[in-house]
């Protein structure tokens, strides 16, 4: 019997449920660990030889030391655990989020004051909004990389 | 009895937080925010509580991936503000209300919600956040606090339906409780958001309106909207909405009694990455 997941076909999101839970566990511990200032010290001063201390996957720790979020994600971390490491490197929730997206910290700013991204085109997988994975980096700071 | 008054229902971004602490509250980017808690703040002076029952979610602060307590109820004497990365709010200690929480936690179990017991915990910006809004920089909070913690960070998270009956099971526990005194219960966190992906940015005020809408005049027809709703139209974030179901539940006209009094709402775009929307209602 397999489980219901209709969340699967919503573009540009990944649902933090118990399965990516499970793959995420020590990468978001590892995440947690960082509310303690003086981990966030020994963090900072060797990131490599701290992670090196948890039982994560080598593309999960590439994916940390890289601060990319969408991959941390893919490999089962959750935003508000990932939060921790924005927290050390003094990031906002908001540039965490922005980071996400491809576009630079003041286009994503911009696009929040003008009201925020449209659910138009963005509710499944196979419309034509901005967050469907055929229109992926948005904005400057994701084509620079190109 | 003890009784409910009236339900307070409100968004609680950590950006909110930050930019009180930080003095920043009178910035052109702020200001139409906090302008909309101006009435909220007088009318908590002048409809003071005894208890504030506050429905909110952690954030990856009580509690780590170690235990996922689905909905843990505080009975604690108090509570700190805790430090969440950036270092603890500058807010007063949250004091608790063991003897009224406990005999909620009883009645409740016994209604057949299986609460977890917390005895020892901080609370984050979810908590502490809502309270700032209602009651401003204050040296003490005005009375004692019932935190009341919902998972919404791991799914499957409680169905709007079974946050809704919890609500109501909530009101017969404190309608039990012989002392007579004046409970407030909030529900929290909201409104569109999403903090992830590509999809990150997410805001639909069409959907939020209405959903504030059947808040108001339809809570049970709204229980019953799926989670993949919310997740669709209010962003992966946007599941905490159905805390407000279970403040909801607890108002009077649930159990028969009349329509609450809609004494004040407000919806504004945006806080950092969400969409904020708040509620007061009034048991007639």
């Amino acid at each position: 019997m397999s489980l219901d997941k209709p969340y699967k076909d919503v573009p540009g999101t990944t649902i933090f449920d118990a399965e990516q839970s499970r793959l995420g566990y020590h990468l978001n511990q590892f995440c947690m660990s960082l509310m303690k200032a003086a981990n966030r010290e020994r963090f900072k001063a060797n990131e490599r030889a701290y992670l090196d201390e948890w039982p994560m996957t080598e593309e999960q720790k590439l994916a940390v030391l890289a601060r990319d979020l969408n991959r941390c994600i893919a490999l089962g971390g959750n935003i508000y655990f990932l939060a921790k490491i924005g927290a050390t490197d003094g990031r906002s929730f908001q540039q965490m989020a922005g980071s996400m997206t491809g576009m630079t910290e003041e286009e994503y700013r911009d696009m929040m004051i003008k009201g925020g991204r449209s659910v138009e085109g963005n509710r499944r997988v196979g419309e034509d909004g901005s967050a469907q994975a055929h229109r992926q980096p948005q904005g400057a700071a994701g084509k620079k990389d190109i | 009895m003890a009784r409910i008054t009236a339900s307070v229902y409100t968004s609680h971004v950590p950006a909110i937080g930050a930019a009180l602490d930080l003095g920043k509250s009178h910035e052109p980017y702020w200001q139409p925010l906090f302008a909309g808690y101006d009435f909220s703040k007088q009318w908590m002076k002048d409809n003071k509580p005894d208890v504030i029952f506050l429905v909110y979610n952690d954030h990856a602060t009580a509690f780590s991936l170690d235990m996922i307590p689905t909905f843990a109820i505080g009975t604690a004497d108090s509570y700190q503000p805790a430090d969440e990365g950036w270092g603890p709010r500058p807010v007063p200690v949250v004091k608790g209300h063991s003897a009224l929480a406990s005999h909620i936690a009883q009645s409740v179990i016994q209604q057949d919600f299986d609460l977890t017991i917390v005895n020892k915990m901080d609370v984050d910006h979810g908590l502490t956040v809502p309270l700032s809004l209602m009651c401003g920089q204050p040296e003490a909070w005005p009375c004692p606090v019932i935190p009341f913690a919902v998972n919404v960070v791991q799914y499957p998270v409680p169905s709007g339906r079974r946050c809704f009956m919890l609500g109501q099971a909530i009101r017969r526990a404190v309608e039990s409780y012989d002392e007579d005194i004046n409970v407030h219960i909030w529900g929290t966190g909201g409104m569109s958001h999403q903090l992830q992906g590509p999809r990150a940015g997410l805001i639909n005020a069409e959907w939020d309106n209405k959903f504030l809408d059947r808040l108001i005049a339809d809570p049970d027809g709204l229980s019953k909207v799926p989670h993949i709703d919310y997740v669709r139209e209010a962003g992966s974030e946007g599941i905490e909405l159905v805390m407000w179901l279970i403040a909801r539940g607890a108002m009077a006209d649930v159990a028969g009694g009349k329509p609450p009094k809609v004494a004040h709402r407000f919806f504004h775009v945006p806080a950092s990455n969400t969409a904020v929307g708040h509620l007061i209602l009034e048991n007639q």
